[in-house]
């Protein structure tokens, strides 16, 4: 684990014959320890905490969903395969119906079949009140992800429904959330709980518990140890059913470290393999001990989110236009050690969602000048904005030098930018209220960054009216009849082609509304040991454990 | 003395009484969702609406914190709302870890600080008076993360003699007293030292300084003892004074460690501490809070038991 003191590793030599001849009857196992950026292991009960984090590190690993993400390239990005689903399509009677089709002959890692009861089961722990295995510690993480999810039912042992409460051609992606546990494992921890222990609710809450630490799923790696807040231990699961996806390691060992200097510690005293999130000036000295860092570009966008309600100036789309021309992204990419991607849109050139937006976001700040002039401000008459940030928080990168960057470049065009620093939690609460709550009085442009891994997360939750607070988080009340009319298009799109056609439509008209000063992608940069081989670093928040392989 | 301890013990009750209302409201109007880590950002008001009454925070306060505390002093904590773990068995165990700190650091800061300042008090204003004073404001001074980010740099980076961080060995649960475990304990003991070891110093020296400008001092040696008896009779009067401040330096690293056990990724109550306070568990900031104060008031207790027992005068009073 540790590299050895020079007096101790002559001992070692010592051994070596000994060892050589226990080499040839045994083969090493092989161990990969990774330093996560989450303070706690991220939940194992089959439904993460943690953010994306938690999906990653024990959501994806443990268990599978009906639906996954394509994890096995970085070139373009990550779209959905199949997973405990061979194949889905909504019920062409009725669009609210989504049918699934089982992967025939998968079984939990207790031997258990993943039928369709299984999935009925599962649903039912995040919908169903009535049923024992309702978990309403699980419902945020997971009903948060998939809105429009009502129920589920058994047609056959491999064929699912999934019922919506509007027709949404957006649930396959929402359920890659949804992570299949093992009902049977599961049942046998409840029935082990004394009835003393009170009434249903209060068995289930105490069975889920332990669950948590005998977690049964179908996933590639399978739970050997929870340590809680120290240390998660997965082992190979060499029966899984993708053969694709057998695990080249023995084991994967997950430490909780929230310090970036703690991690690159660490990761430069080789306690660990695998770090996210290096701390970024370290990142020369993580390179040149031999270290490599991996990054892609992510679904996340960091944005000001503009308020348009009565009375902000964010209302003249010459000064949403003309904030998005005047800032140099380039030189902030430079600043940030080249680790963000420049924004111009939600999706990028190559996303099928991206469109064809007339509006070309690029750094001119000419004529971003022209436009305020037309709208009115000049430099001895500036239009004063008051944005709201954070110190920190989960995707927001690094707000502060950020933001500041942005004050500069913006006041070159007019722009007398106020930053409104607020703590994370309360900025997000903030952001669920939107702009016409008192606790938004005075700003009038938010910074919250956001996954925005489907349409729904990237588009329509900023620019439809049911999306307004507090439904969702269209912060700023941006609507338009030709987004409403894109985003139900794009609800109603239920094949993969139809799908890309009508959020490349969205997408390009809410580029050219420019609700947003669009200005970095997160490219979620991770250090790891040159003995890791096999990493394939996708343009997704999530990542393949099972591709990866280490030499010990 | 059985007198004195039963008061004592009287006057913690509304102690812990009081600390608990105040934790109680501190942790209650700090800002922030509790459900923070049960629900993402982008989850409707709805959703937070139901998950409030899910876990009880629609509930008034006054009943919400009487639930609390009677429950309370049955042992149950509740539980966390991140984790869905019992916060008394997550307290327990960080707090084995943190005691298991403090009591190694708190040993190193008594037995140099001592040394410090007993040597500094008997050479008063030569060379090594200073220099152990210059030692002393140094551990006063010097910020506890840098210091153990220095460390780590040197002993695990530099020459990886001592793992980085963590609290023992991959694979393994739970703590026993092997190298294997006690490697990972040394550095962040080392850096917690530090202040216990400049205040402890400089309280003896001023203290020696003291005892040695007295007259049953001068009436010692005027009636032919030696130093070494001397040094005796000024170690059994400073001792009271060293024991109090050394008391309250366990109590202080308990709970004061956060940013070490941070840096060290050490699994005691600092570290959860600082989870609870980013995830807004409300439950399991305040049962660790509690349990700190608690903690806090015992070791108190203990230190005044101690300090009766081996100081005539103050069993006298």
């Amino acid at each position: 684990m540790l590299n050895q003191p020079f007096w101790r590793k002559h001992r070692v030599a010592a051994a070596i014959g000994t060892l050589a001849l226990a080499g040839t009857l045994q083969v090493q196992a092989s161990t990969l320890r990774i330093a996560m950026t989450a303070a706690d292991i991220p939940l194992t009960l089959g439904q993460p905490d943690q953010g994306y984090e938690g999906n990653r590190f024990t959501g994806i690993p443990l268990y599978d969903a009906l639906v996954e993400w394509d994890l096995s390239q970085g070139e373009k990005p990550s779209g959905l395969v199949p997973g405990l689903a061979t194949e889905w399509h909504v019920d062409p009677q009725n669009q609210s119906r989504w049918i699934f089709t089982l992967r025939p002959g998968v079984k939990f890692h207790d031997g258990t079949p993943v039928n369709a009861d299984a999935i009925v089961w599962n649903v039912g722990k995040v919908l169903d009140k009535a049923s024992p295995q309702y978990a309403p510690g699980q419902i945020g993480n997971t009903l948060s992800r998939m809105p429009t999810l009502t129920g589920a039912e058994k047609i056959d042992d491999h064929t699912v429904v999934l019922t919506t409460s509007e027709p949404d051609a957006l649930l396959p992606y929402n359920i890659t959330n949804l992570f299949i546990v093992s009902p049977t494992a599961w049942q046998k921890i409840f029935d082990a709980v004394p009835t003393s222990a009170g009434d249903t609710a209060a068995r289930s809450k105490q069975a889920w518990t332990t669950f948590a630490s005998q977690a049964v799923g179908s996933g590639p790696f399978k739970l050997e140890k929870l340590t809680p807040r120290q240390q998660l231990i997965l082992a190979k699961n060499p029966d899984y059913w993708n053969k694709e996806r057998i695990p080249r390691v023995d084991k994967v060992v997950l430490i909780p470290l929230p310090e970036a200097n703690a991690r690159t510690a660490a990761l430069l005293s080789k306690q660990v393999d695998w770090i996210e999130a290096p701390a970024p000036d370290a990142v020369d000295q993580i390179k040149a001990q031999g270290f490599k860092i991996y990054a892609n570009t992510q679904p996340h966008l960091w944005p000001w989110q503009f308020s348009f309600l009565e009375g902000s100036p964010w209302r003249d789309i010459r000064v949403r236009k003309a904030a998005n021309l005047c800032l140099n992204r380039s030189e902030l990419k430079s600043y940030l050690g080249g680790y963000m991607a420049e924004a111009t849109g939600v999706y990028e050139e190559g996303n099928p969602w991206r469109g064809k937006p007339t509006f070309q976001i690029k750094y001119d700040p000419d004529s971003a000048r022209k436009l305020m002039s037309e709208a009115g401000y000049s430099e001895s008459k500036p239009l004063h904005v008051t944005v709201a940030t954070s110190a920190s928080g989960s995707g927001q990168m690094q707000p502060l030098p950020m933001n500041e960057y942005i004050q500069q470049s913006l006041k070159s065009c007019f722009f007398n930018v106020d930053i409104k620093v607020n703590e994370w939690n309360t900025l997000f609460t903030g952001w669920r209220l939107g702009a016409k709550d008192p606790s938004a009085q005075g700003v009038n442009a938010i910074n919250v960054s956001a996954a925005v891994t489907d349409p729904y997360f990237g588009i329509i939750r900023f620019a439809t009216e049911k999306a307004f607070p507090p439904t969702a988080t269209n912060w700023g009340y941006f609507t338009t009849p030709e987004t409403e009319k894109l985003a139900s298009a794009v609800k109603h799109a239920f094949t993969p082609a139809e799908m890309d056609k009508a959020a490349g439509e969205l997408h390009a008209a809410l580029v050219d509304q420019a609700p947003f000063l669009f200005v970095a992608h997160d490219v979620g940069p991770r250090a790891i040991s040159p003995a890791v081989t096999g990493v394939v670093q996708p343009q997704s928040w999530f990542i393949d454990l099972s591709l990866v392989s280490k030499k010990e | 003395m059985i007198s004195t301890l039963f008061y004592r013990i009287l006057l913690a009750i509304p102690t812990m009484l009081g600390v608990a209302v105040i934790c109680f409201l501190l942790v209650q109007i700090a800002p922030g969702d509790p459900l923070v880590s049960v629900m993402p950002p982008d989850a409707s008001e709805a959703m937070r609406q139901t998950l409030m009454q899910a876990y009880g925070f629609d509930k008034p306060l006054p009943v919400q914190f009487m639930h609390w505390l009677w429950r309370a002093l049955h042992g149950d904590l509740g539980m966390s709302v991140a984790t869905g773990r019992p916060v008394i068995s997550e307290v327990m165990s960080a707090v084995s870890y943190s005691l298991r700190l403090a009591l190694l650091a708190t040993v190193m800061g008594f037995v140099l600080g001592s040394l410090f300042g007993f040597v500094a008090g008997y050479f008063r204003n030569s060379v090594i008076d200073r220099l152990a004073s210059l030692l002393s404001v140094f551990g006063v001074s010097v910020p506890h993360y840098w210091l153990g980010m220095l460390l780590v740099i040197v002993f695990s980076v530099k020459f990886a003699l001592l793992p980085a961080t963590g609290g023992g060995p991959i694979g393994e649960t739970g703590w026993q007293w092997d190298w294997a475990h006690l490697q990972f304990m040394l550095l962040p003991a080392i850096t917690l030292s530090v202040i216990p070891t400049g205040i402890i110093a400089r309280t003896v020296r001023s203290q020696v300084a003291d005892i040695l400008s007295q007259e049953f001092i001068v009436g010692l040696r005027a009636r032919g003892l030696n130093e070494s008896r001397i040094f005796i009779h000024v170690v059994k009067n400073a001792a009271p004074t060293a024991l109090a401040v050394m008391g309250l330096q366990v109590g202080y690293l308990m709970g004061g460690s956060i940013l070490v056990e941070t840096v060290f990724s050490w699994p005691g109550t600092g570290l959860l501490l600082n989870t609870a306070i980013f995830q807004r568990d409300l439950p399991l900031l305040q049962g660790t809070i509690w349990v700190l104060a608690l903690f806090f008031v015992l070791l108190n207790l203990l230190v005044d038991v101690l300090q009766t027992s081996l100081d005539p005068r103050i069993k006298r009073s």
